[in-house]
């Protein structure tokens, strides 16, 4: 039995891809394939986006605003978290299509799974 | 309803009392609207399991699908750690959706259009992945809001940033879901209205009515399609914070 000297990984590893022949597996995800099939739609992406930096821009005001009425410094508060909110939005838009750092799938594939949990 | 003539697309989302003496205690369409996606989710989920079946039927294999593509997002989107929190975000999923779907009935109304439902769902996953962070990496969690290799000097700009990102989370997350039911139910009500308006205008009238019911059937598809969507996006969303709480990025 020559295929089988790899070991258990290499029995899990054809099992795996056994099982993905016969569809019993879903499929590894593969990037630009997860959101369907032709992507989203541009509008779906435009929403997305303004909500993104018009909510990042109001918890800003929110808070400058807050810290203003409490110690009654209005409006240098709000004057310097407004930028900061405006950043945090572009910080959510790049978050939002920059590639995830260390994303799911390739933990579940490396970290074995907490024992007896 | 609106008077001739006019368009009043937003009293539909009005609350009214609901079911009697329970509706003075705040008991609005709403709260009704809830219990009754709980019910079905929940009588999905028990009549769907009681056979037990080897070879699922119909609604076995409903319920089975379900759960299995909740465990898979889970899982899959937070780690391996997920199984923990999925019953949290099978619930969330099963009310969201069976909450959604419900309101493409007419006469139905549609929790999640009204900003105070989403809303309280957001603070609760965001408290929820807050402490969950607080719990797991305790007073370490608070280094993901310092980004790494930046100069110190920069930090006293980009941790206010990152927390502003942090907290604003809970104003995206919620708007998103809330905005997205909102407007295809406004949209239903606009073209809905164009029907009764261009048909009572005489046999000119009557092809463009024709058309605006056309499109408010094109409408009606998409609202469905809306309403699983959204409601997965919500789910998906928390299982990505959920996942950024316990990895910390």
């Amino acid at each position: 039995m020559s295929k089988d000297q790899g070991g258990p990984d290499a029995f899990e590893e054809r099992l795996r891809a056994a099982r993905q022949r016969q569809g019993l597996e879903p499929r590894p995800p593969t990037p630009g394939q997860d959101a369907g099939d032709q992507g989203p739609s541009a509008l779906a992406v435009g929403m997305r986006v303004s909500v993104e930096l018009v909510s990042a821009l109001a918890v800003a005001c929110a808070i400058g605003w807050g810290l203003d009425r409490l110690l009654g410094t209005r409006p240098w508060f709000l004057i310097a978290f407004v930028p900061l909110g405006g950043a945090a939005g572009v910080l959510n838009v790049w978050r939002m299509f920059a590639p995830r750092r260390g994303a799911g799938p390739a933990d579940t594939k490396h970290s074995p799974p907490p024992a007896g949990r | 309803m609106a008077a001739p003539g006019k368009i009043d697309a937003l009293s539909q989302f009005k609350l009214y009392p609901a079911l009697g003496p329970l509706g003075h205690m705040g008991f609005s369409q709403s709260n009704v609207m809830m219990v009754v996606a709980t019910v079905l989710a929940l009588g999905l989920l028990w009549l769907g399991m009681r056979p037990r079946a080897m070879v699922p039927g119909r609604l076995q294999s409903a319920a089975e699908m379900l759960y299995e593509f909740a465990y898979n997002m889970s899982v899959e989107t937070i780690g391996p750690e997920g199984r923990r929190f999925f019953p949290f975000i099978f619930t969330l999923f099963l009310f969201l959706l069976f909450g959604n779907l419900l309101g493409v009935f007419p006469y139905f109304y549609t929790f999640a259009s009204g900003i105070v439902v989403t809303l309280a769902l957001t603070l609760m996953v965001v408290i929820l992945t807050t402490l969950v962070g607080l719990w797991i990496h305790k007073l370490h969690f608070f280094s993901y809001f310092v980004p790494q290799g930046v100069p110190k000097a920069l930090l006293v700009l980009l941790v206010p940033i990152e927390v502003i990102s942090y907290l604003s989370r809970i104003i995206s997350l919620s708007v998103r879901l809330f905005a997205n039911m909102m407007a295809g139910h406004v949209m239903l009500e606009v073209f809905g209205a164009f029907v009764i308006m261009l048909g009572g205008l005489g046999i000119a009238g009557w092809l463009p009515a024709g058309l605006a019911l056309g499109v408010n059937t094109i409408l009606i598809g998409f609202e469905v399609l809306v309403a699983v969507l959204q409601a997965y996006v919500f789910a998906i969303l928390s299982c990505i914070y959920l996942h950024d709480a316990v990895h910390l990025h």
